[in-house]
This record gives structure tokens, C-alpha cells and sequence, in this order.
């Protein structure tokens, strides 16, 4: 019971603190949108090209919105030493940095996943792969947070982070970033998916039963 | 009163090296129930790296710790202990009241409600106040009020009279006496002379 408590009191504070900053909630989808409107602008009047690569485009910009807005996971609370607190309590640090992750998912990803459809019928995407593009986007944008929230525990002692952060959580990224790009394609040309749905399920449940224990190993390490 | 178990904390020598520099070694010490360990010596000294040490964010790089006996991760040191350090812990954006509510959920209720508590360390008009509008003192008397209201008997307070007033640093005082009173015990450092009838206080001075 009190565990439940602690874990959704962490997750309201964050949410809390999210709608009271706002501009957590608004970079990483304001990069998402105006990422995904520049294509066209680049590509020009190729609407087949635009096409054929729209669940790469989305996919990609998800990702890198994603990673845009990790630094935010852990920062203001390292600053200010709430983490040590948080780190401090008799509750297992992992179930906590868990809410944590959750909270920062919450704010940062589930924007994204309203907004995908639009930009999707934006770039053209047939209508019945459309489904499939949340789907996956439900599915991978938490795998996204919970590795990334690896990376940030990592490196928020660090003053510079940033560089370090990208070159560390990227290539985890990418088995994330190729079946769910691969499996919204398939769908556009009407093939089964279940295979790549089957592994990105597969990532989701490790990266949850898995992640949160490095990080919070990690986090300790860095307020040391 | 806190429990009929007695409580104590035992420092086998420890010793802690930074950056190649010994900071301390071989200090061994040891603190029961409704004693106070101060910490005292220059800048630098390891004060405050003792204090982490103690809290278990650190590993001392020689000698161990021991609660009631047990090894730290054995016993339940980490849901006794309440740490207030050089950062306030407490986030601007939330008003006092929030905040505490918050480090209500990640301990297990104390002695006090929050607005006892708040009531105690003079906060009761500001409940609702966002941290960000409080002064460095009211934010001290915030984070110390953190200590009331969850349960807890080890207080380990780093320099806890930073920025506050006369009256505050008495009533830190008082509540410190209290809490011993109770049986509680605290480690903490200052460069304040500490004014505590009638309490058992040790002092190791590091150099």
C-alpha cells in the first residue's frame, strides 16, 4: 500500500511539475511537428517519395524528440537534491525511478501519439497503416524513455552530458527505430507484422522489468 | 519512546579518501539512543563526506557501519534515517504543502501532520505558497520540517543552521532537544556553537 502510494504520489509530483513548466510538455512536440512539416518543404512535389518514407520520417522524429527531452528526466531534481531524497527513501529506488520514467513518458511521449495521426495523413500515409504507426508508437516511445532514463542516470553529474548521452542511448535506439519503421511499412503495403509487433512487445517488457534497475544503480553512482 | 528496541549507530574505522587525499581515517565512533554526534573542523575537512558516507550514498573506502548491530543493508537504517543536506530537497514549482506531501509518501508517517509541522517551524501561513517565493530561511525551516512529519531516529543534518535567524536556529534547537528527548539521536555538523542542555552531545573533530 505504501509502496503504491510512494510510486503514484512521485508520478503526480512530476506531472504536477510538467503542467506548471509547461515547456517540458511543449519542446519535444513542438520539435516532433516542425521536424516532420520540414520534409515536405525539403523533399519538394514528390508525393510518392513522401510517402514511401513517411514512417521513417515519423519514426526518426519520434526518436529524436524523444531523445531531446530526456535531459529533463532527472535534471531539476539532481539540482536540487530531491533525488538524493527520493534515492533516501526505504522503497525500492528502482520502483521509483519507474514512476519516474512513467511520469516523464506521460508528458513527453503520449503528446506525440496525439499528434502522430494528424502529421501522418499530412504526409500522406495510406489510412489503413495509420493504426498500425500508434500501435507502434505506444509500443516503442516507452522503450525509448526507459533505456534513455539509462543513459541520462549515467551522465546527469556530468555538467556537458549531452554528446556522451547521444552516442550512449542512440545505438540502443535502434533496434526500437527498425522494426517499428519496418512493421508501419509492411502495413502500408498490406503485409502481416506480427513478427516485428511480437518484438517490440518483447522490448517493452524487458525495457520495464529491466531498465529500472540500472538506472537506479546509476543514479546512485552519480549523486556519490 | 520510539520504539522499545535501543537504537544505535556504530562507526567501525572508516576512513574515506578523496582524489587521493585521506580525508580521515581509522574513525570509529559510536551513538545511542538520544545522543548527538557534531561533527566538527575546517572546510574540507570530509564533514560532509562522512554525513554521505553515512547516508549510504558513498562507501567508505575502508572500515563499515553497523545499525542496532546489523550491517546497514541488513536493518532497516535506510526507513530510520532522514537526511537534510547542503541542497533543500524540495522542489520551487510546488507550493510547501506539496512538498511535503510528497516526502510524507516516500516515508511512513511521523509524530507530526504536515501542518503541525508546519505550524511548528512558523510555515502555517505559507502552506500554499509556491517554494520558489520563499527566502533561504523559510526554505531551511521547510526542509526541516521534513523531519517531523515522517517517522524516523537517526536525523542527519549537514550544517542545518545555514541562513536562518536567531529564532529559527533556537527553534532548531528546541526541536533537536526533543527529538533526543524522545530517544531519537542526530549526527550533524555546524559551524554554530551548539546550545544543548541537558543532551548527551559527542564531538570529533576532524583535521
Amino acid at each position: 500500500m505504501s509502496l503504491a502510494n510512494a510510486f503514484f504520489a512521485i508520478i503526480k509530483r512530476d506531472l504536477v511539475l510538467a503542467m506548471r513548466r509547461r515547456s517540458e510538455i511543449a519542446n519535444p512536440l513542438l520539435f516532433f511537428i516542425l521536424v516532420i512539416t520540414l520534409f515536405p518543404l525539403g523533399i519538394g512535389a514528390q508525393p510518392h517519395l513522401l510517402q514511401s518514407i513517411a514512417p521513417g520520417i515519423i519514426w526518426v522524429s519520434a526518436l529524436l524528440a524523444a531523445m531531446l527531452s530526456l535531459d529533463s528526466l532527472f535534471r531539476s531534481d539532481f539540482d536540487d537534491g530531491s533525488l538524493e531524497q527520493i534515492l533516501l527513501s526505504a522503497h525500492p529506488a528502482s520502483l521509483l525511478v519507474l514512476a519516474k520514467v512513467v511520469a516523464h513518458w506521460l508528458v513527453t511521449g503520449l503528446p506525440l501519439l496525439i499528434v502522430a495521426p494528424l502529421l501522418a495523413i499530412f504526409l500522406g500515409m495510406p489510412t489503413n497503416s495509420l493504426g498500425i504507426l500508434l500501435l507502434t508508437l505506444l509500443l516503442g516511445t516507452p522503450v525509448l524513455s526507459l533505456i534513455g532514463a539509462i543513459g541520462v542516470a549515467l551522465t546527469v553529474g556530468l555538467r556537458r552530458g549531452g554528446m556522451i548521452l547521444s552516442l550512449l542511448v542512440l545505438p540502443l535506439y535502434v533496434p526500437v527505430l527498425i522494426f517499428a519503421s519496418n512493421a508501419v511499412e509492411m502495413a502500408g503495403a498490406g503485409l502481416p507484422i506480427q513478427a516485428q509487433l511480437n518484438i517490440l512487445i518483447s522490448f517493452l517488457f524487458m525495457a520495464v522489468f529491466l531498465a529500472p534497475w540500472p538506472t537506479a544503480a546509476a543514479l546512485k553512482m552519480s549523486i556519490n | 519512546m520510539l520504539g522499545s528496541l535501543n537504537y544505535s549507530l556504530q562507526a567501525n574505522s572508516l576512513s574515506c579518501i578523496r582524489d587521493d587525499r585521506v580525508l580521515f581515517e581509522d574513525l570509529s565512533f559510536t551513538v545511542n539512543a538520544g545522543q548527538v554526534l557534531l561533527l566538527e573542523g575546517k572546510n574540507g575537512s570530509g564533514k560532509t563526506s562522512l554525513l554521505r558516507i553515512l547516508c549510504g550514498f558513498r562507501e567508505p573506502d575502508a572500515g563499515e557501519l553497523s545499525w542496532c548491530g546489523d550491517a546497514l543493508s541488513d536493518s532497516s537504517y535506510f526507513a530510520d534515517l532522514a537526511y537534510v543536506g547542503h541542497l533543500e530537497g524540495v522542489k520551487k514549482e510546488l507550493t510547501v504543502y506539496e512538498n511535503l506531501k510528497v516526502a510524507l509518501a516516500l516515508g511512513q508517517a511521523g509524530s507530526y501532520s504536515i501542518m503541525e509541522a508546519l505550524t511548528r517551524v512558523n510555515l502555517e501561513d505559507f502552506a500554499d505558497v509556491l517554494v520558489g517565493a520563499l527566502s533561504a530561511g523559510q526554505k531551511r525551516r521547510l526542509s526541516l520540517a521534513r523531519l517531523l512529519i515522517t517517522k524516523n531516529i537517526l536525523w542527519i543534518l549537514d550544517e542545518p543552521f545555514t541562513s536562518l535567524d536567531r529564532q529559527g536556529i533556537a527553534l532548531i534547537e528546541t526541536l533537536m532537544f526533543e527529538h533526543c528527548a524522545k530517544g531519537g539521536m542526530i549526527v550533524l555538523t555546524s559551524h554554530h556553537d551548539l546550545t544543548l542542555q541537558g543532551v548527551d552531545v559527542q564531538r570529533i573533530m576532524l583535521s
